[in-house]
């Protein structure tokens, strides 16, 4: 599991790449560990203005779906389409594949509280299966 | 005087390490640390699917029932009619509360003429158990024994289950026909009970070892050895659950549990109201069905457009208005689908309905198709029929 200097991390696990005024984002290698071979991936339309800390789409493996909260403010400018015919891109390189493009709003700055530099496995929720709460973050559904 | 709270800790089966060593990821299901996955869900359920997969089921629970009384007793208990079981056949049953809703549904096996074992879910043993006892209370000539603790259970499953299982064992494997079983040599253990069930939708076997660490990590090992050459692998309970899914195999908790009864499920084949003999829960059955049957049935659905309905997600209509629960929901590995199933008011059960599935507040276009999802092939002349459709 890497998590590569040039990025920031959310603490929920998503991953910026600051490029003047364009932010990238992608999910952690922890993120996509945690939940197994994906199989779809919800983003949002271009031109959408999302803030930091609140929802901006969905990643489904088979046994789990994660809101993906974003790590920045901004406007989207772009989304990565080939996740439609391809999410598994997401498990073999997370730290390469990017979802959403954004232009960064100026309060960048401010919104310190959400990032991590490293990330310590211990805030992040196991997936349980006695959680059965599938709209819940890495909540998964019982089995067997 | 104070008392002393601890959280109890999962429970392990005896192949806990040996899970550890293959670094599956293992999560809490009902009350044990199992693994949901070892390398991969999907990979696990495509090797069940086109080679062989082992499982560990060893949480499963197991029941006997003896004496000269046991058939009247699996009679009053189970809603299958026990009558027709030869020794060395079993069927799948289920126990009934009186309003004809789900106790749990069983396996039940007929070991001899006054000799019956009950293969009972995981997280409802110990209801189970008592339910049992209850049931039976002072009924003379039988005695019921928990045998749960003293079995690793081992699912082998997949068309290269025979031919891995074979390998170690001398007991000739061919002749068994689906759900039934036999005894025999497997790895050198003796008397294990070899039943050619499973929950996956494929062809396998299950088989029962003693309980102790050193023979159960032994015995896995074995397994894994002899279906390398079929590709084999560990699989988990994340692949159980795709797999009893494409196959529209029940899962206590979701299609049936204690506010489900069995005329709503798919179910009632396995229900003989008229097996001559009375048992917990037949009379509310009856009277429901007298009263014109039920609201609501399970349906398989397909998700149409993008989406993936999940458990607890509500049905709609096309127009967006609540008419039911999906009961369990995933993308199917081997269909490449995304299907659930769900419960729906009669007028929705038809095939080619079409209906939504609520995902995360937008309404998903979804059409009720043939259930199950996914029928192995026949093989050969091999009696083989899917042992729920």
């Amino acid at each position: 599991m890497s998590y590569p200097e040039k990025y920031k991390y959310a603490k929920s696990h998503e991953w910026l790449a600051v490029e003047g005024e364009t932010g990238t984002v992608g999910i952690t290698d922890y993120a996509q560990d945690s939940l197994g071979d994906i199989v779809f991936v919800e983003l949002p339309k271009v031109g959408q203005e999302i803030e930091a800390g609140s929802t901006f789409g969905s990643v489904e493996s088979v046994k789990a779906v994660s809101d993906l909260y974003s790590p920045a403010t901004g406007t989207v400018t772009e989304i990565n389409e080939s996740l439609n015919d391809a999410p598994e891109t997401i498990n073999t390189a997370a730290n390469e594949t990017w979802l959403i493009k954004l232009t960064l709003c100026s309060r960048l700055p401010s919104m310190r509280s959400l990032w991590r530099k490293r990330l310590g496995t211990k805030t992040f929720c196991k997936p349980t299966l006695a959680t059965m709460k599938p709209s819940r973050r890495w909540a998964t559904r019982g089995c067997g | 005087m104070t008392s002393t709270e601890t959280l109890s800790p999962l429970r392990r089966t005896a192949l806990h390490a040996t899970h550890h060593a293959h670094k599956a990821r293992m999560v809490d299901f009902g009350g044990w640390d199992m693994p949901v996955q070892y390398r991969g869900l999907i990979d696990e359920h495509m090797a069940v699917r086109t080679g062989v997969g082992v499982f560990d089921v060893s949480h499963m629970g197991d029941i006997q029932l003896r004496g000269p009384s046991s058939l009247a007793a699996v009679q009053k208990l189970l809603m299958n009619d026990a009558s027709k079981l030869a020794v060395g056949q079993a069927h799948y049953s289920a126990m009934l509360y009186p309003n004809g809703t789900f106790v749990d549904d069983v396996v039940l096996h007929k070991l001899g003429d006054n000799d019956y074992l009950i293969v009972i879910n995981a997280g409802t043993r110990e209801k189970d158990v008592a339910w049992v006892r209850s049931v039976i209370g002072n009924m003379t000539g039988v005695h019921v024994n928990d045998f749960s603790d003293y079995y690793t259970q081992l699912a082998i499953q997949g068309p290269k289950a025979e031919a891995t299982l074979q390998k170690l064992t001398g007991v000739d494997l061919r002749p068994i026909k689906n759900y039934w079983f036999t005894w025999g040599t497997v790895c050198g253990c003796h008397n294990v009970l070899i039943a050619r069930t499973g929950y996956t939708g494929e062809d396998g076997f299950e088989i029962y070892i003693p309980s102790d660490e050193p023979t159960s990590a032994r015995v896995w090992g074995e397994v894994l050895a002899a279906g390398e050459e079929f590709g084999i692998m560990p699989c988990g309970l994340g692949a159980r659950n795709t797999l009893r899914l494409e196959a529209a195999m029940a899962l206590y908790g979701h299609e049936i549990s204690d506010t489900i009864n069995v005329l709503e499920t798919h179910l009632t084949r396995y229900c003989k109201l008229d097996k001559g003999t009375d048992f917990v829960g037949r009379e509310a059955l009856l009277k429901i069905q007298a009263d014109g049957g039920p609201a609501r049935k399970l349906v398989a659905l397909e998700m149409v457009e993008r989406g993936i309905g999940r458990d607890g997600y509500p049905v709609t209509t096309v127009g967006g208005e609540k008419i039911g629960e999906v009961t369990s929901g995933s993308p199917s590995p081997f269909l490449k689908k995304n299907i659930a199933l769900a419960y729906v008011p009669l007028a929705y059960t038809d095939v080619g309905t079409e209906v939504g599935v609520e995902v995360r507040g937008q309404v998903v276009k979804a059409v009720v198709v043939t259930m199950p999802f996914y029928r192995r092939p026949k093989i050969g002349a091999a009696p083989i029929t899917a042992p729920l459709s």
